[in-house]
């Protein structure tokens, strides 16, 4: 079934099954990123704070020396070069809101999972809104 | 965060087209296009969205945040529309109101998931 729509969902003649992993690919280097990037900033705190407490300043630093902070821009970073790689070989308008659809969703899975939050019936309901709503932006 | 990220992708678009194609065997082209002055405003907005990005993750929950940026690709549809006159079809209008309903509708809830002190604990031991 993947592979009789994805040609027409502009995939350009690339291998369906590989443009489902190119595309994967900036999901799940995207969801490690932003997760321990929200992992790191809960053990540091609220930022507001610790810039009345310590100046601008001290946020910085407070968030320079964390190392998860790190982990997580590296694998964004990841995520920056697979989301490029993808633009190389399919179309934008398929890209796009692909992976920005399927970030949200992993994102809230991950979120629950590994950050313990509370991804109620209204968290889940708004993921879901986004992502069709950013599927039709993109047409 | 919503206003950031998109006028700062707007004007490193602008930025790259207005120089010339960059090929990967001349890559301090890349460094020299960081001083065009579009570019070096996209780069400053950039920065201006990661650091809200962060202070909102350091008091609020990701699966709260995440949407809430999504609220960008609306701001992206309306400058289109209202600044450079580009015509918004009706599946992007639709699109537009989907995600205005979505993050007014996570915004309705709590942005912070409470947890127990332990669990805390051990959440920041884990990630130390």
């Amino acid at each position: 079934m993947i592979s009789v729509m994805m040609p027409a969902l502009g995939t350009g003649g690339v291998n369906p099954w590989l443009a489902a992993a190119m595309i994967s690919g900036v999901a799940i280097t995207s969801t490690i990123g932003e997760v321990c990037t929200a992992a790191a900033m809960k053990s540091i705190g609220d930022l507001d704070e610790i810039r009345a407490r310590s100046g601008l300043k001290g946020a910085i630093v407070a968030v320079l020396t964390c190392p998860m902070f790190f982990i997580g821009v590296g694998f964004l970073a990841l995520a920056f070069f697979a989301l490029l790689l993808a633009l190389n070989h399919l179309s934008l308008s398929l890209t796009g809101p692909a992976s920005a659809s399927l970030t949200l969703v992993t994102n809230a899975i991950a979120a629950k999972i590994f950050l313990k939050e509370n991804v109620d019936r209204r968290r889940w309901t708004a993921a879901v809104l986004v992502c069709i709503g950013v599927y039709l932006l993109a047409h | 965060m919503g206003i950031c990220a998109p006028l700062g992708d707007s004007f490193l678009a602008r930025g790259m087209k207005q120089l010339p194609a960059i090929s990967l065997d001349h890559p301090l082209a890349l460094i020299a296009a960081v001083f065009h002055p579009w570019i070096a405003a996209g780069i400053a907005m950039l920065i201006c969205f990661f650091a809200c990005y962060l202070t909102a993750l350091s008091w609020a929950d990701l699966t709260y945040v995440l949407p809430t940026t999504a609220f960008g690709y609306v701001i992206i549809a309306l400058l289109g529309k209202f600044w450079l006159n580009e015509q918004i079809s009706a599946y992007r209008w639709a699109g537009i109101l989907l995600i205005t309903i979505g993050v007014g509708f996570v915004s309705q809830g709590p942005s912070l998931t409470e947890q127990p002190e332990k669990d805390r604990a051990e959440a920041v031991e884990v990630q130390s």
